[in-house]
């Protein structure tokens, strides 16, 4: 049997390649993430105080909304065309592969938001050192949406329109990276001590990682019956 | 589990009092069966009549109501990894993604799995498949999707074969194909569950498992 790496690298790689093929994909939820962001100070007019403060909640609630989106076809192909008897049957560790397919979500849909993030937050004339904690709170907060709706999507993968029962799942799991990621950037936008916030998402993203890949092997065997 | 005789020692796999249930309704119980290197089981029913349920619970991929099955003389529950690593299953579903091509799709396999991608020329060329390597699977038609799904079996060196329907959408040549992969396999001492509906006629050991 291939080693425990090298089953890890080819779901990650076969998901990217994927991913390549089909640009669209990719680019829903960054396109999502960038009209919300961008249309909101059009919305809400051009005074710099109101859009100092209102800016870090709307792009974090745009971000975690786009990263919502993308996840509902995280297993969704997989189960219809069979590859996922065929992934669940492999020797490999089946935690293993649902942490490879959480790491590439992770790279396909999280990590142009937060690449992204330092252009949009210029629509809210936010400052360099407060993009830098966007972008950081950022990376921590998708990386942890990515595994943890993985296991909604584990779940909910074998129902007809499980879309509305995922968002369900997850937004509680969701909240307090909301919470803590948006309050962190408004912190650092008035200046105040930011490493409390970071330390949380930071221990936040290690439970998911610890937890999230075993809890979504689990229900995909329950889902895949 | 000890051996008790000569016939436990060469049974690879069995299924002890097999029970299912799917809903309410119960597809098969008290079912028992034995399997040796070289032969062949073949499932067979009417449509409905729970043919890839037993196959899926063979695999692992159904939890069974009661009883178990036991690969090499060990419950499959306690040695998932070694029987997974040992069986190929082959599906409706051919399993491969549509927008790869057929050798992208192999080679995740290979990731997974032990295969042999060294002669994979040889096998295409078998599957009469050479020429499409460079297309997109969803771009083949259904009997030549189940070839790509033969490929997976050709390159797997696992030695129990699970296939559900492997001669629907195939042409004749496909079915003397499939029937002559068969052959060959058990003769290197594998062993293979096909479930059909059609009668399957070949000159190997064969035991008939009528659902």
């Amino acid at each position: 049997m291939p080693g425990l790496w090298q089953g890890l690298r080819s779901i990650v790689r076969r998901d990217l390649l994927l991913a390549w093929k089909r640009p669209g994909d990719m680019l829903n939820p960054l396109f999502f993430f960038a009209m919300v962001s961008t249309l909101f100070p059009l919305a809400v007019g051009p005074s710099p105080e109101q859009l100092a403060l209102s800016g870090p909640g709307v792009l974090w609630v745009a971000a975690l909304l786009a990263a919502l989106l993308s996840l509902n076809s995280l297993y969704l192909s997989d189960f219809e065309d069979g590859s996922l008897d065929q992934i669940i049957l492999s020797p490999q560790p089946l935690p293993l592969l649902a942490l490879g397919k959480s790491i590439s979500h992770w790279l396909i849909s999280g990590l142009p938001l937060v690449i992204a993030s330092p252009l949009l937050a210029m629509t809210f004339r936010m400052p360099a050192n407060t993009t830098a904690v966007l972008m950081l709170t950022l990376t921590l907060g998708t990386i942890s949406l990515s595994l943890l709706g993985s296991i909604g999507a584990a779940l909910t993968v074998g129902l007809n329109r499980g879309n509305a029962l995922l968002s369900l799942l997850i937004l509680p799991l969701a909240m307090p990276v909301l919470i803590f990621g948006a309050r962190t950037v408004s912190l650092a936008a008035a200046d105040d001590a930011v490493a409390a916030g970071i330390y949380f998402l930071a221990a936040y993203c290690m439970l998911a990682l610890s937890f999230a890949p075993f809890a979504t092997a689990a229900a995909l065997k329950i889902s895949n019956e | 589990m000890q051996p008790k005789d000569a016939k436990t020692l060469t049974e690879l796999l069995s299924g002890t009092e097999l029970c299912l249930l799917r809903g309410e309704r119960c597809l098969f119980r008290e079912l028992n069966f034995a399997l040796s290197a070289g032969e062949l089981m073949l499932v067979q029913g009417a449509n409905g009549c729970g043919k890839t349920s037993l196959l899926r619970a063979i695999a692992g991929l159904l939890e069974l109501e009661t009883g178990y099955i036991s690969w090499q003389g060990v419950p499959t529950t306690k040695d998932r990894q070694s029987f997974s690593g040992d069986l190929v299953w082959m599906a409706h579903r051919v399993g491969f993604k549509g927008d790869l091509t057929l050798v992208e799709n192999l080679r995740f396999e290979a990731g997974l799995r032990s295969a042999s991608l060294a002669e994979i020329d040889a096998v295409l060329d078998r599957l009469r498949l050479s020429s499409l390597t460079d297309l997109p699977l969803r771009s083949l038609s259904a009997g030549q999707q189940r070839r790509v799904a033969l490929a997976r079996m050709l390159t797997s060196d696992a030695r129990l074969w699970l296939m559900d329907e492997p001669f629907t959408n195939l042409d004749r040549d496909g079915r003397m194909l499939v029937e002559d992969l068969i052959s060959e396999h058990l003769a290197a001492d594998g062993l293979c569950i096909v479930a059909a509906h059609q009668d399957v006629r070949l000159e190997v050991p064969m035991q008939r498992l009528n659902l």
